[in-house]
């Protein structure tokens, strides 16, 4: 049972931790509580699954449900959804930064983008749930009395790829230096001669990215609905918060304890509560931890 | 012509009840600075105590108790208060946005105890027959309407008064002073802590004394009215009529919800069934694009706070 409880945790966690570093990174770059970034997880698995209708699913690799052809559908909802936060920015958020609006008008309006981006999905795409495949597939056992799907562990595997090659990114690179130079101090980068503009979009590009992976994975692990970002909001939040500011590995840990802790409680608490364990975990951190198991504390 | 009229006399009252929910929750962010981002938690608390405390006793149901009608109201605010306070001790000192992210946790799991602790709420089913004051005295369900239409009017001129003559107390300009300025406050020797923990208090209460209004009017209560958008539309109300302005929030409400309306009219009109759902997606997208717009090209609403002079000075 606690096996099998953990092996999900980690599951629902690399998908939560995908979509929480976008959070993470809105919260300390462009600082503000961006709730709109769940939908972009719900866009991309809809890009997706739109790929996937013209290309199918592709013929299964070995034990997976689905071919290469997913993986381009991957892709491609990866690069639709970077360019669609992108374009909200450049609509909505860009405009009242540029005004020096007050950082909480900018959560308000991540309120009303939230609630377009979300319901457009419902308009575009219908109420119904979808699947990338109907293939069926067998639990294999990779511990004793702990099953998998295949699907999960690619989707395991490949999480854990990504978060190590943006974690290289972030650190070797010219941009990702850029990047956590904003992070730390605005005006400071500024004076350094980073380009305040260039690396607002690429914050956007990568949320935008990650978000759609983590939409497409959980799409393939459960399934598509137009709600699926939305419900995983509180999650987001919890394990961007609970990392802390600062680094990457934050977010990724905040999203793995999210996961285990939501799968864990299962348990222990009736499974109709689970979805109340993240906000639980949220207001023990902000009460004992607020600065997040990693994060320095804020200079006051 | 009577269709229409109670029609009407239906639109009002919706409007009046949202309207007393955005005063509510202008006392908290327009005038303190609070970002409540589960005012639907607030609200639902306020429409399911005033459900458990005056619907008649059904033998699976471990409450019910059929209360008269005042005291299911009293009921409804004390619950909203007392979950408030306990929210708000644990939540206050946060900083802007960490509040919102956590009172948005607590609507979250409020609608989960709403649909899972079925003893007391009744699950997704939810409570039936719940009563409204005096509706014996009536034969027509018109007539019935209408004098819940003055009661709601009366209780939101109360609470607009009430606002008013507060706000303008040394007690409301001590909270504009802590969302202007929270250190010079603290530093001229108010305990900012208090005031916000007040004002949040104040301000729930107000919020779940309209869930209470609600529910009565209805007369059934169930998760699914206490969706997250209400959230979202009843900030929309606020930031279109104009927060730190009371009349802005009484405006808001009448302009979104007759918006909201008016447009789901217009959709069921205009579609054919099988595309409802979709329809109701369109009247969403239009409260975001008003919110979005709003923010962009008329950031202090249609009638924002007015400037507040001493009196000293202006005379």
């Amino acid at each position: 049972m606690i096996g099998q409880a953990i092996a999900d945790g980690f599951l629902t966690g690399a998908i939560i931790a995908l979509g929480a570093i976008g959070v993470s990174l809105s919260l300390q770059i462009l600082r503000f509580a961006n709730f709109s970034h769940s939908e972009l997880l719900t866009w991309g698995a809809y890009i997706a699954v739109t790929f996937v209708s013209f290309a199918t699913a592709g013929v299964s690799v070995g034990p997976l449900s689905f071919g290469w052809q997913l993986l381009a559908a991957t892709a491609f909802a990866a690069a639709g959804t970077a360019l669609l936060a992108i374009l909200v920015d450049w609509l909505v958020f860009g405009p009242l930064r540029n005004r020096g609006a007050n950082h909480l008008t900018l959560v308000f309006a991540s309120f009303g983008a939230a609630l377009i981006l979300r319901n457009l999905v419902l308009l575009i795409w219908g109420p119904e749930a979808r699947y990338y495949t109907n293939e069926l597939q067998i639990a294999v056992e990779v511990f004793p009395d702990v099953r998998m799907l295949p699907d999960q562990i690619f989707v395991l595997a490949l999480a854990f790829a990504i978060v190590l090659a943006l974690h290289l990114f972030l650190r070797f690179s010219r941009l990702g230096m850029a990047m956590r130079a904003m992070a730390e101090s605005p005006a400071l980068a500024r004076i350094c001669g980073v380009e305040i503009g260039k690396v607002i979009r690429w914050t956007w590009i990568l949320s935008g990215a990650l978000a759609a992976m983590a939409g497409v994975f959980s799409g393939l692990t459960v399934q598509l609905r137009p709600e699926m970002g939305f419900n995983l909001l509180l999650p987001l939040f919890t394990a961007a918060i609970l990392g802390g500011g600062g680094s990457l590995i934050g977010a990724v840990i905040g999203g793995l304890a999210v996961g285990l802790a939501e799968n864990l409680s299962v348990l222990v608490i009736p499974a109709g509560y689970k979805a109340a364990v993240p906000f639980l975990l949220l207001l023990a951190v902000l009460f004992l931890r607020p600065q997040g198991l990693f994060g320095a504390a804020e200079r006051s | 012509m009577i269709g229409l009229l109670s029609y009407l006399v239906f639109f009002a009252i919706i409007v009046l009840i949202l309207g007393v929910a955005t005063l509510g929750l202008n006392l908290q962010w327009g005038t303190t600075g609070l970002f409540n981002a589960g005012v639907v938690g607030f609200y639902a608390i306020g429409g399911y105590a005033f459900a458990i405390l005056c619907a008649p006793p059904r033998p699976e149901l471990m409450a019910n108790f059929g209360l008269p009608w005042i005291v299911g109201i009293i009921g409804a605010m004390a619950a909203s208060a007392l979950a408030a306070l306990i929210i708000g001790l644990l939540t206050i000192r946060l900083r802007g946005d960490y509040l919102a992210i956590t009172t948005f946790g607590v609507a979250v799991s409020i609608q989960l105890v709403t649909l899972n602790w079925e003893a007391l709420t009744g699950g997704s089913l939810g409570l039936t027959t719940i009563p409204r004051p005096a509706a014996g005295l009536f034969d027509s369900s018109l007539s019935a309407n209408i004098f819940y239409l003055a009661l709601t009017l009366g209780a939101t001129a109360l609470v607009y008064w009430g606002l008013e003559s507060i706000i303008r107390s040394p007690w409301g300009r001590v909270l504009k002073a802590i969302r202007e300025d929270e250190t010079a406050a603290i530093a001229l020797g108010k305990d900012a802590r208090l005031f916000r923990l007040q004002s949040f208090v104040l301000g729930s209460t107000i919020i779940g004394f309209a869930g209470a209004l609600y529910v009565s009017f209805i007369g059934f209560v169930s998760p699914f009215d206490f969706a997250p958008i209400l959230t979202f539309q009843i900030w929309t109300m606020l930031i279109v009529g104009g927060s730190g302005n009371n009349k802005g929030a009484l405006l808001g409400a009448f302009i979104v919800w007759g918006l909201w309306s008016a447009s789901g009219t217009f959709i069921s009109m205009a579609l054919p069934a099988a595309y409802q759902t979709q329809g109701g997606a369109v009247q969403s997208i239009l409260i975001g694009l008003v919110l979005v717009c709003t923010l962009l090209f008329r950031p202090r609403g249609l009638i924002g706070e007015q400037p507040t002079v001493s009196r000293h000075l202006a005379s």
